[in-house]
């Protein structure tokens, strides 16, 4: 109860940070320039999306609630 | 590229993913396992991205640049919050067997028929357009590619010659195939998902291969192709996004498509209905946002590669068509076309299915069945009637598109027809968010929500769009109803500089959610909605609450009922397999329960709804004797009851628990009770005994006067002690029960124990001369202060010495009186060589009367009062008495009392006499 719980608060901070990172005005930041020849707006939102997706895909296909480096120290 | 070659490649296509379906469907084992996976779940899900993805997308973003994304950026956002909201909606779909969003929305809503009504109605003509949308796109394909170039002005074809006339007849007679081959209970059709997704791997494919075709065969890498296009100042702006009014406008549509995702029919077709495990929603929560990403990744530079070698003028809308051709890849071009076909035509096959259902059951079929003079209830065989609706509404649906599309949409871009679609069917998701988390909505609440978003939708949206096209006179869109520039659809009261659809979202939400909260606010909800409000609300909590209707029916009638709706073999393994798992034989069982009766009602609501299914089986239910007020009222009762037996057994344990405790004290004071007893025939014995003897000898001296002078004096003597024995009595029993009574609290003062002992072994040397026994005092030089009542503390001293001269053997009796302890406590102990106390009795010799020994053949030691007063007196000083020692060696009696401080003035106080009673007393103590 307790990990699916956690697992939903995780998922509801990807929402509020995609939802800030894919919108105005942080999105017009990016606006105009290139990078490499590239637009940056198209680099930065492509980017931004695929990140959110990596998001998505660790906590759901993560084990529920048990986020790494909780182990137990191992004695040397 | 011949007509005859296009034709032939569309069809032959179909035709194979229509086999591939058959085969599903009749392919055994094998083909379960294929549609049980996650993925197909996922590339089902796909069916999002129809034509308007495919050819629109790219149109859009040759025009406006990266404005194209955020219908697929709400989506990604949605799916993040998807395993709480999407999860609840699969949830509460599978316990009530929902098929479709109007189902959805009437079944929480009270399974109000009306409520579903609106819905379908509303959700038909939001359609109407988006499938308008896909027969144009697949029209102009077809022009686009049999021309074998860009086509600048179409122009309107003679109807027969219509491509997409024959597109829609192709397209309706595919749905009919799919979608209403036959009933299933739970609405799937697992060869529909399979061709779906088969469509989605074309539809990604096609466009990834022209994508890398662009960047690779017509430029050098991406890196040229972005340069060329940053070169040109004609596609410059495509790279940039700036300025408040876009960014609203971004924003707006975020949202749209968010809503979009959860309301559009044919998303909730493959994603609730057609979903078989909820477990696969965990990973379609990211795999579909990648696909989302993926099919969206080229969209931009065909775009510009559109722009650049593309004859201006031409349809953007037909890009990914003539962006291949104009490189003299004509082969390219006809996958590019498959792929928009795939995508048209699985989004035409899923939205007919789920509308054609809505229709079906939620408009026509309560209709129906309403008709009394139809007799429709009675008929015995259904299923035909219900398939060949559901056709019909097929064919309906695609007429009107077909319609639409000829006579209004020629002058409008995909993307603009599709998002006036989607701002209608978002007019949804207020009243299915809010009935899914807010007990409180009401059927009024969001029947005046969703009526007063689609009026408002109708009149910023579908009326304006059909006054520009010419079908309505062009004034009202221009200056307002009435002339009244207030009332300008595309600027109402004065809004203006936002685009169309931002400016329509704005106004159908505030109208919308303003309505939907005010007034379920201000309504109250019939128990019925309670009910159905609590068991979406709290689908998470119970699967099943749903048993508070006390229904009963004969079986026979429930199974005929359903089997007219889904056939007689059917209806009956339905019922039996249901049995089965109750532990009950169908065949055998004539009246059906509660349980049965909603499992009935829940097949049936699967074919025809929940409004429908609920009034049908009403028909058949022997009688409920309850009406729902009546069940409600019981409910609230039975809460009621159920908390007052709470408290009453919180009440009722609290009395077994004061009942054990009384008897423990009854049984308590029995004892004291009996002791008491004792303790007064004791006295009495211990009393009578001497006023005995002194009575007896006293009469002797009376009646005798002539006895000898000796004689004469030895009863004189025996009367005297009798006569003292008496007072040491009373005297100590006097002494007990003042302590006892702890009326006279000790005096207490710093006192050197040392000395009082010293003081006491003095006093009583000449009881233990006259015993013939040695006391040796064993006491240091060392002071011993504890704090206590001088006179108590001799009074136990004496008491101790006393006995132990009385019982150590005459003649060569040892008696040690001595001092020690730790810095805690002052411990003195008194140490003789009698007989010791056996290990039983060493706790017994403190209690009143009692003496150690066979009070038969020994002569008592006395009274029996003397070590009890010694350990009242000691616990009063807060510390202990108790005896020890070897037994046959001799008892040790050790007074242990808390150590106190040294007094500032100490000095060894002059030790006076002890009180002459005690000293007398234990000097004459009998033996």
């Amino acid at each position: 109860m307790q990990q699916s719980s956690k697992r939903r608060d995780r998922l509801i901070g990807l929402f509020v940070a995609g939802a800030v990172l894919l919108n105005p005005p942080v999105l017009n930041l990016f606006s105009g320039g290139t990078v490499f020849g590239w637009p940056a707006l198209y680099l930065y939102v492509f980017g931004a999306w695929a990140l959110l997706i990596a998001g998505l895909a660790a906590v759901l296909e993560g084990k529920p609630g048990l986020p790494r480096g909780d182990e137990p120290d191992r004695p040397p | 590229m011949s007509t005859t070659v296009v034709v032939v490649a569309a069809l032959a296509y179909l035709l194979l993913l229509f086999a591939v379906a058959y085969a599903v469907e009749h392919g055994g084992v094998g083909a379960t396992r294929f549609t049980r996976s996650s993925l197909v779940y996922t590339l089902s899900l796909a069916v999002y991205c129809s034509s308007w993805t495919f050819n629109g997308g790219i149109g859009r973003a040759s025009q406006a640049g990266i404005d194209f994304l955020p219908i697929y950026l709400g989506p990604t956002l949605a799916f993040c919050l998807g395993s709480v909201l999407i999860r609840k909606v699969l949830r509460v779909s599978r316990a009530n067997r929902i098929t479709s969003i109007a189902d959805l929305i009437g079944a929480r809503f009270g399974k109000s028929t009306g409520l579903a009504a609106l819905v379908t109605i509303i959700a038909v003509v939001g359609m109407v357009p988006y499938i308008a949308l896909q027969l144009k796109s697949i029209s102009s394909g077809l022009d686009v590619l049999t021309a074998g170039r860009p086509v600048v002005d179409p122009g309107v074809a003679p109807v027969l010659a219509d491509g997409a006339l024959w597109a829609a007849v192709v397209l309706t007679i595919f749905a009919m195939l799919f979608g209403s081959r036959s009933l299933h209970p739970d609405e799937h059709h697992p060869g529909m998902v399979v061709a779906v997704a088969l469509e989605s791997i074309l539809k990604l494919v096609a466009l990834t291969a022209i994508g890398l075709f662009v960047g690779f065969g017509i430029f050098h890498g991406f890196g040229d192709l972005f340069a060329k296009g940053a070169a040109s100042a004609d596609v410059q702006p495509l790279y940039q996004h700036s300025g408040v009014m876009r960014g609203i406008d971004w924003i707006a549509m975020t949202f749209l498509a968010m809503a979009a995702i959860l309301c559009l029919p044919r998303q909730f077709q493959v994603m609730v209905v057609e979903n078989v495990d909820e477990r696969h929603l965990d990973r379609a929560l990211w795999l579909f946002p990648l696909y989302l990403l993926a099919i969206n990744l080229f969209v931009l530079p065909i775009a510009i590669v559109g722009r650049l070698t593309v004859p201006v003028g031409a349809d953007p809308d037909s890009l990914v068509l003539t962006v291949p051709l104009a490189a003299g890849q004509p082969m390219l071009a006809l996958v590019a076309f498959l792929g928009g076909l795939s995508a048209s035509a699985s989004m035409v096959v899923v939205e007919a299915t789920a509308l054609s259902l809505m229709v079906c059951n939620d408009v026509v079929m309560p209709a129906l069945l309403r008709w009394r003079s139809l007799g429709l209830a009675r008929r015995p065989d259904l299923t035909r009637l219900l398939l060949w609706i559901r056709r019909a509404a097929m064919a309906g649906l695609m007429v009107l598109g077909y319609l639409y599309m000829r006579w209004d949409s020629q002058r409008y871009a995909l993307v603009s027809i599709g998002l006036m679609s989607f701002v209608a069917i978002a007019q949804f998701a207020p009243a299915i968010v809010g009935g899914l988390f807010w007990r409180g909505a009401t059927k009024a609440g969001a029947v005046a929500g969703i009526s007063l978003g689609f009026l408002v939708w109708l009149y910023t949206q579908f009326l304006p769009s059909l006054a520009q096209s010419g079908s309505l006179p062009s004034a009202f869109a221009n200056t307002g109803l009435f002339g009244l520039a207030l009332l300008k659809p595309y600027a109402l009261f004065g809004l203006s500089g936002l685009d169309p659809v931002t400016h329509s979202v704005f106004w159908t939400m505030l109208a919308n959610v303003g309505a939907f909260l005010g007034v379920s606010l201000l309504t109250r909800q019939s128990p019925i909605e309670r009910a159905q409000a609590t068991l979406f609300v709290d689908a998470f909590r119970f699967d099943d609450a749903a048993q508070i209707w006390r229904r009963t029916a004969y079986l026979p009638d429930l199974v005929s009922l359903a089997a007219r709706f889904l056939g007689r073999e059917r209806a009956t393994a339905a019922f039996a397999g249901w049995a089965r798992t109750r532990g009950v034989d169908a065949a055998t069982t004539m009246l059906a329960d509660a349980e049965m009766v909603l499992f009935g009602e829940r097949l049936l609501a699967g074919v025809v709804g929940a409004a429908s299914a609920r009034v049908l089986v009403s028909a058949v239910v022997e009688e409920e004797p309850l009406g729902i007020d009546e069940v409600m009222r019981i409910l609230d009762e039975t809460s009621r009851v159920i908390e007052a037996n709470r408290r009453l057994e919180d009440k009722s344990r609290a009395l077994e628990d004061a009942t054990a405790e009384l008897k423990q004290a009854n049984a308590r004071l029995q004892v004291l009770d009996r002791l008491k007893d004792d303790f007064v025939a004791t006295v009495n014995h211990e009393l009578r005994t001497p006023l005995t003897s002194i009575r007896t000898f006293s009469e002797i001296l009376r009646d005798h006067p002539d006895l000898p002078l000796g004689e004469r004096q030895d009863f004189l003597r025996v009367v005297v002690t009798e006569t003292e024995r008496l007072t040491r009595l009373i005297n100590q029993l006097l002494d007990l029960s003042k302590i006892e009574a702890g009326g006279a609290a000790p005096a207490m003062t710093p006192l050197d124990l040392a000395a009082i002992a010293h003081d006491c072994a003095a006093a009583m040397r000449q009881v233990f001369a006259v015993n013939r026994v040695n006391l040796r005092a064993d006491l240091g030089d060392a002071p011993a202060w504890a704090m206590g009542d001088r006179d108590r503390l001799v009074q136990v001293i004496v008491n101790l010495l006393g006995n132990a001269a009385k019982f150590s053997p005459s003649g060569h009796g040892r008696v040690t009186l001595g001092i020690g302890g730790d810095h805690e406590a002052v411990e003195l102990f008194v140490a003789d060589n009698g007989p010791g106390i056996q290990p039983a009795d060493r706790e017994i010799v403190f209690e009143r009367f009692r003496q150690v020994g066979d009070t038969l053949t020994d002569k008592p030691g006395g009274a029996g009062l003397g070590l009890a007063i010694c350990r009242r007196i000691v616990v009063q000083h807060g510390g202990d008495i108790w005896v020890e020692g070897e037994e046959g060696q001799g008892a040790v009696f050790r007074v242990r009392l808390p150590r106190a401080a040294e007094p500032a003035t100490a000095e060894r106080a002059p030790m006076a006499e002890p009180r002459p009673t005690v000293v007398r007393e234990l000097a004459q103590m009998p033996r």
